[in-house]
């Protein structure tokens, strides 16, 4: 049992930092809330969602890995994920929004650590999704990546999306609440209610 | 273009691009066939004779081969979580892998089977069977490879366990490939009955195999 009794609540707009020790559970909360595990007990409902879709279907899961395809160039990778996830975004303006529009047609194997996860978090805007789970997301970025992402980060939330980040490093996010898993006294519901 | 379709197309893509996979799978056909005359000793009448079934029999180990990494690849690098969570079920995520590894492993194999049975000597008139038996059970080989790799996506050395896993389940498909090209060059028997057969298990392990794959999937994502 990695935690118990746990409710967390997001309403849309709101942004929580998940911060805590390592090995606390910030990552299998994520995993959980997206449905890549199935918690051993208790639910994470999306209100206002669509019904007939899991919520995982719902979010967009940024993990540790960036999931991109080194054979592939910068552009096909983001076509990939924009056809397959349904998106009808501007590739184009997506690759210039995350500063990839010069790598464009460079293989994704020969981009920094940085580029990649800059690659890897453009997935954000090729389709919409109400949750973001962001899994230690600036994970090697620059200061101005950084910067980059906050400003997505910000538009999701004045979009009414809601974003659970894991993190280590102050993300300088402007309204994030923070959720400490090392001091969470857990004895409420089960439910995590988003 | 609909998430499924542009799944297969980016399989097709990636597979043309780095192109070690099939080129190990011909690469390993053409050597398991070449080799065995020399093995056998220069009978030109046993080598016509079990043609078939050693052409079915290398095939098959083939395309093992490439098989372990139908979902290696997407495990390592986080494509495969992404998937899981994307607008498809995993079972058309796991035809969709299927149908790609056919078309990228299975149809360069069936094609060269045709020029290796040139090596074994095999008879005229068991090339027309032996490609319809290529054509009709090629499919159920790489469904059914689907099963195994996934069951063995998080494993180090997946590669090794697969054909254990999956060799036994090939032996329907084997049986009723061979017996019908024998059918039509030695008789007894009707080419029809273990050919129409034949068709069933591919039927069959495209609609069944989606179904386990995607459960060990499931299993192996959690």
């Amino acid at each position: 049992m990695v935690f118990r009794n746990l409710d967390v609540t997001a309403k849309a707009g709101d942004a929580y930092a998940i911060i805590g020790p390592n090995g606390a559970g910030k990552t299998t909360f994520l995993r959980c809330v997206a449905g890549l595990l199935a918690p051993a007990s208790g639910s994470v409902t999306l209100e206002g969602g669509d019904g007939e879709r899991s919520v995982g279907e719902q979010c967009h899961y940024i993990g540790h890995l960036n999931g991109i395809k080194p054979a592939l160039s910068v552009l096909e990778n983001l076509q990939f994920y924009c056809r397959f996830l349904g998106g009808d975004g501007d590739i184009q303006l997506v690759a210039e929004r995350l500063a990839l529009s010069e790598l464009e047609d460079i293989p994704a194997a020969y981009l920094s650590a940085g580029q990649k996860r800059r690659l890897g978090l453009a997935r954000l805007l090729c389709a919409h999704r109400p949750l973001w789970l962001l899994d230690e997301p600036a994970v090697s970025l620059d200061q101005a990546s950084q910067d980059i992402l906050a400003q997505i980060v910000a538009d999701h939330m004045r979009g009414g999306g809601i974003v659970l980040a894991v993190t280590h490093t102050p993300l300088g996010w402007e309204t994030a609440e923070t959720l400490d898993f090392g001091r969470l006294v857990l004895e409420e519901t089960e439910d995590a209610v988003l | 273009m609909n998430p499924f379709l542009s799944l297969i197309s980016r399989d097709l893509r990636l597979a043309r691009r780095q192109g070690g996979a099939v080129m190990t799978a011909l690469g390993f056909y053409l050597v398991i066939v070449a080799t065995l005359p020399l093995g056998l000793g220069p009978d030109l009448n046993l080598l016509s004779r079990i043609a078939p079934g050693v052409l079915w029999v290398a095939l098959l180990l083939s395309s093992l081969l490439s098989a372990d990494r139908m979902f290696h690849d997407d495990y390592e690098d986080g494509s495969l979580e992404i998937i899981a969570l994307g607008p498809i079920p995993l079972e058309l995520v796991a035809l969709g892998k299927a149908v790609a590894h056919w078309i990228t492993v299975g149809i360069p194999l069936l094609l060269l089977a045709p020029l290796l049975a040139l090596l074994l000597n095999m008879n005229e008139s068991a090339y027309l069977p032996l490609i319809a038996t290529l054509i009709a059970g090629t499919p159920a080989v790489s469904f059914v490879a689907g099963i195994g790799a996934a069951l063995t996506v998080g494993m180090r050395k997946g590669g090794l366990l697969l054909p254990l896993l999956i060799l036994p389940l090939y032996i329907p498909v084997l049986i009723f490939a061979v017996s019908a090209v024998d059918a039509v060059v030695t008789g007894p028997g009707s080419f029809t009955a273990p050919f129409l057969i034949l068709c069933a298990l591919t039927l069959a392990a495209i609609v069944l195999s989606p179904l386990a794959t995607a459960a060990a999937l499931r299993l192996n994502l959690s």
